[in-house]
């Protein structure tokens, strides 16, 4: 055979290595996106759409598109699906799917055009494109594929490529300004806010966190006030404390450690209570 | 192995995520499937640039990801507000031009 059309198959042709490549990432990139759509979990399904990103970058960059490869995964993967994860989190996850069909029938309907569809374009794919030899992008690289990509983009793309520009910013004030919310009241000053905290009866300075005063510096110690007290305010409701509507009166058993103050015993038995066993626990393995 | 196997692998991926679109009732998932959709798109792009030796299929492909990067911002802001004004990410929800 001539060498010259030897050669051009070996281009042609896809290598064995891709082929590797391609039988072990193309199963996963199908059980991914299969795995998106049932996800019952907004959250599982994103991260699966994520796999299913790096699957189709690392196609990009087998079929000698490395520039494409790389903005797939620096701008879906990174930036894309983070604000997926940002709105699925501000959303909440817990919304997931109603079961409730609108539609009858419209699940199994949308699972039979859907096997038909991909039938209807896989089969003819496979019959006619599948003899055809591809060119190669060899030649086209020659220079590097981004100088490659930069020179057309800059000079037979340029116009569409402004207008994307154009569609960017629009798209960025179309974000902003969906949005937005306007203030419905009066805006609140840092003075009428004063002036409502000395109006009310709750305390007028900063709440302590937890451990000022205290024996030890912990999150589940509470401070201590200027009477002896603990401050059960100051630590979470997870630790024994209480939440900042309820008074602040020490309730029995709140440390956890059996120590109990009496009401009518401020000075003893809190401080003596919270540190052994607290320090021991906490501020002690040190 | 031929190109033409990751255009059977890009229709199939592009099927998944049109059911997905029609199946699922959370409108970030319906969105997610949207963008699985474009990304088979995508794929089917790069290979045609490939079969036929030309970077234009390529180019192509970079101004989908910025249009769907766009569509993205955009419509995450519009399911935001959604979720703001009734409390609810369901496309079955969104029905008030319905009747």
């Amino acid at each position: 055979m001539n060498p010259a059309i030897t050669a051009a198959t070996e281009i042609t042709r896809t290598g064995s290595g891709e082929q590797v490549v391609f039988w072990i990432l193309a199963p996963i990139a199908v059980l991914a996106a299969f795995g998106m759509v049932l996800a019952r979990n907004a959250v599982h399904g994103a991260l699966l759409l994520i796999a299913d990103l790096f699957c189709l970058a690392i196609f990009y960059m087998l079929q000698s598109a490395p520039f494409l490869g790389f903005v797939q995964i620096i701008v879906y993967a990174g930036a894309i699906m983070v604000l997926f994860l940002f709105v699925l989190m501000l959303v909440g996850v817990d919304s997931s799917d109603s079961l409730v069909e609108t539609l009858r029938g419209q699940r199994p309907a949308a699972i039979v055009l859907g096997t038909g569809f991909a039938g209807l374009i896989a089969l003819p794919i496979i019959h006619v494109i599948s003899g055809t030899q591809a060119a190669g992008l060899s030649a086209a690289n020659n220079g590097g594929n981004v100088q490659a990509i930069a020179k057309l983009l800059f000079t037979t793309y340029v116009f569409p490529f402004e207008i994307v520009s154009a569609l960017l910013i629009i798209a960025a004030i179309g974000a902003m300004v969906l949005g937005h919310q306007e203030r419905t009241g009066p805006k609140v000053t840092q003075r009428e806010m004063l002036k409502r905290r000395f109006a009310s009866s709750g305390p007028l300075t900063p709440r302590p966190g937890p451990g000022v005063r205290a024996r030890a510096d912990a999150v589940d110690t509470p401070a201590l006030l200027p009477d002896g007290r603990p401050a059960l305010t100051s630590i979470a409701p997870e630790y024994g404390g209480q939440s900042e509507e309820e008074p602040a009166v020490p309730v029995n058993g709140t440390n956890g450690a059996g120590e109990t103050p009496g009401p009518d015993d401020p000075e003893g038995g809190a401080p003596a209570g919270d540190s052994a066993p607290v320090g021991a626990g906490s501020g002690g393995s040190r | 192995m031929n190109p033409s196997n990751y255009l059977v692998l890009a229709a199939i991926l592009f099927s998944i995520g049109a059911v997905g679109v029609l199946v699922r009732r959370n409108a970030i998932v319906v969105f997610m499937c949207v963008e699985l959709m474009l990304n088979a798109a995508n794929l089917t792009l790069v290979t045609f640039s490939r079969i036929q030796g030309t970077l234009d299929g390529q180019v192509i492909a970079f101004f989908v990801m910025v249009v769907a990067a766009a569509e993205v911002v955009v419509g995450l802001a519009i399911i935001l507000t959604i979720f703001r004004t009734r409390r609810s990410a369901s496309v079955d929800d969104v029905n008030l031009l319905k009747y």
